[in-house]
């Protein structure tokens, strides 16, 4: 039998077992449904084709919990391989019924609801829109602030997700209060949370400064240096990430940043870091420096520039020695003092050989040459 | 007559030095000719040369006396135009050294303090090494207490280990397996068995009798729950309530475990009546006004003498001198104003 008949036959099989009198057949069966939906994209498919999908949401709104975490998670696994899915679990009505299970007490229900939000708003603007039409950004805030730590991870993330796509969405979300609360769970001691925090924390500040000084009035500053040093990289990845998305947009913020003490914090991070989680820390250093020649000085002074000639001659990855070549010119091209103290770094006959590789990429080329 | 002779004698001469006058003149004609045209060209010549040396000298006069005053009139211009140039340079430097008094005062006022600029970066050269040091501290801190943790999370591991294996204790008789008697010395488990008390032996089968006195099983001292070393204590088993009208565990507890209800007459005790007294006597000494006792027939009030009031004893009164006069000070107030009649108090 080919494969296409053997799924067909999987899900002729389990779609009655989701109709079974006993709770905990029905229960199992959308828990099989789920876990072969998530395995693989062509089983997704056919469980969307298999008109599964308004069976399981009709029954969200009325079975028992176990059911509607079960059902969630078959949600969960359809949309996520593919906008098309998504869609398609978004035409059949499951926002609604999703959203409705946001305002479940059980924790778990609100998990699996949530992280199926997340995963439908993943994909892109159009169906975050969606996400954000059916009203479930203000449920995902409640859910923030919940004790649970798993739920406030999938809730974090499932902000981050809506937020990424576009100004308005991200405006959406920051209207329903949720800097406030992201920024209250910044001290947790749950890694895997921080790391969602600070990745919804940049996806909101990226999109305009009116964003990035909100999320800086939320008074994160200080105290997100001291994630700087957290054990799981990840972590401080997204904390570089927030500070390059903060910095990018006006001196003023990278002001800030520099006044406290941000850009010695991130120097010692590139310090700590191997490999492609270095690169937010370098292009922060860069739109620092690129503003003003006050921060380019206060980059320089804040021996930055030894950092950054030895990433790049460490680095094998082309696109961290173009982005660290970018980051040089910003901070030598406003007066000859700035671009004495690079010269002084003995950066430039490195350059040059990148420039003359004639291995090394066009954008690489392009980055040295100005 | 004579010369006419000698002339028409010379005719012949004459005639033949005529002709040969002529014919030599006639063979030099070219030759004299060309000798004449030389001499008249080289003579014209020479005058054409000194008439044009001539020339070319007035010429040259003139020309020269031109010349300079051509070349004077424009070294006049050459050197008003030099001193111009020089006048312009020196204005220049001067505009230029003013400008750059004016930038430098103007910069500095407005726009850069070059002091504040150098402060802001010593500043922040110190802002920086002081959150690396705080950084240092804080991963310090976080790495240590991790590690604590670790470490407590392993001890109780162990001792707990410890306490599930307390049978392996070695005896006077027989060393434990911990403890073999070719080594050195015990082994850091044999010292931990050693010191951890054993588990007590878990009673099984729990009656209902002893379930109405388990109120509270997370009290440490009850010996009823046995527990490893360092647990924390059990939720509280959910049981089934047992069928019938019985009256909750709390209850029961409270009705067995009715406290002492003594009389009054054991309850007052023995020194109550001077208490009583003692009271009513501090009553009367607190409340009482009159200071004085009050004793009949004896005449201890008479020897009193008089105490002054220290209102009217000392001499620290409002003086109303220069406000209060005994006369009136404005004449217009009196006006129309009988005298007092003063009074005189006879004699006696």
């Amino acid at each position: 039998m080919s494969q296409r008949q053997v799924l067909q036959g999987v899900m002729s099989l389990l779609r009655p077992l989701l109709l079974d009198v006993v709770p905990t057949i029905q229960q199992t069966a959308a828990l099989a449904l789920g876990r072969l939906a998530s395995y693989n994209e062509d089983l997704a498919e056919a469980v969307v084709k298999g008109d599964i999908l308004p069976q399981l949401i009709y029954s969200l709104a009325e079975q028992n919990r176990f059911y509607k975490k079960a059902a969630a998670f078959v949600l969960r696994a359809v949309a996520k391989h593919s906008p098309a899915l998504a869609h398609a679990v978004v035409d059949c009505g499951a926002l609604d019924a999703l959203v409705i299970s946001l305002e479940e007490f059980d924790p778990d229900v609100k998990e699996a609801a949530a992280w199926a939000l997340g995963y439908i708003a993943r994909h892109n603007a159009n169906l975050s829109q969606e996400v954000v039409d059916a009203g479930a950004v203000p449920l995902l805030v409640l859910c923030i602030q919940e004790p649970e730590v798993a739920l406030k991870r999938i809730a974090a993330s499932a902000l981050s997700d809506i937020a990424k796509h576009s100004p308005e969405l991200a405006q959406t979300v920051v209207d329903t209060g949720a800097i406030a609360h992201l920024a209250q769970m910044i001290l947790n001691p749950d890694a895997k949370l921080k790391r969602q925090v600070f990745s919804a924390l940049s996806q909101i500040s990226k999109h305009s400064v009116d964003l990035a000084e909100m999320v800086v009035e939320a008074e994160i500053f200080p105290a997100v240096l001291a994630c700087l040093r957290d054990p799981d990289e990840y972590v401080r990845k997204n904390v570089t990430t927030l500070m390059r998305e903060i910095t990018k947009h006006t001196p003023e913020l990278s002001q800030m940043i520099v006044n406290t003490g941000g850009v010695a914090a991130v120097i010692d991070y590139l310090g700590d870091s191997h490999g492609n989680v270095r690169l937010p820390g370098i292009m922060m250093l860069g739109y620092v420096a690129a503003h003003s020649e006050n921060l380019a000085m206060a980059v320089i002074v804040s021996k930055g520039v030894p950092q950054l000639a030895i990433c790049l001659s460490e680095e094998p990855e082309e696109h961290i020695k173009a982005a660290t070549a970018w980051a040089f010119g910003q901070i030598g091209r406003h007066t000859p003092e700035h671009a004495r103290a690079v010269a002084t770094a003995n950066v430039l006959p490195s350059l040059l050989a990148l420039y003359m590789d004639t291995d090394s990429s066009e954008d690489l080329q392009v980055k040295v040459g100005s | 007559m004579a010369s006419l002779v000698r002339l028409q004698n010379e005719i012949e001469r004459i005639k033949e030095e005529y002709f040969t006058r002529n014919r030599i003149a006639e063979e030099n004609r070219q030759r004299e000719n060309e000798a004449a045209i030389l001499i008249q060209s080289w003579f014209r010549g020479c005058q054409v040369r000194s008439y044009l040396s001539h020339l070319h000298r007035k010429a040259t006069i003139i020309q020269k006396i031109w010349r300079g005053f051509t070349a004077r009139a424009h070294f006049r211009q050459m050197v008003k135009a030099a001193y111009f140039i020089m006048k312009m340079n020196f204005y220049h430097e001067m505009s230029v050294r003013i400008q750059q008094r004016w930038r430098g005062y103007c910069v500095r006022k407005y726009s850069h303090n070059y002091y504040a600029r150098k402060r802001y970066m010593e500043g922040l050269a110190r802002k920086n090494k002081q959150i690396r040091r705080d950084l240092e501290e804080f991963s310090e801190f976080q790495r240590r207490e991790r590690e604590r943790m670790a470490m407590e999370r392993e001890e109780q591991e162990k001792n707990v280990q410890a306490q599930r294996m307390h049978f392996l204790l070695s005896t006077k008789q027989c060393p434990g397996v911990f403890n073999s008697p070719f080594r050195p010395g015990p082994d850091e488990m044999e010292l931990r068995l050693r010191r951890t008390k054993p588990l007590p032996p878990r009673n099984i089968p729990r009656d209902r009798a002893s379930l109405l006195g388990n109120t509270s099983p997370s009290s440490p001292s009850f010996p009823g729950v046995p527990r490893a070393f360092g647990a924390k204590p059990l939720p509280p088993i959910p049981s089934k309530k047992p069928q019938g009208p019985f009256r909750g565990p709390a209850e029961v507890w409270a009705q067995r475990q009715r406290g002492l209800e003594p009389s009054l007459r054991v309850q007052t005790s023995i020194s109550d009546l001077e208490q009583a007294q003692d009271q009513l006597r501090s009553g009367e000494w607190r409340n009482h006004t009159m200071e004085t006792m009050f004793q009949p027939f004896s005449k201890a009030h008479q020897n009193r003498s008089y105490e002054r009031m220290l209102h009217t004893s000392s001499s620290f009164q409002p003086v109303p001198y220069g406000t209060k006069h005994f006369r009136e000070e404005h004449q217009e107030n009196l006006q129309g104003k009988q005298k007092t009649a003063s009074v005189r108090v006879p004699h006696e």
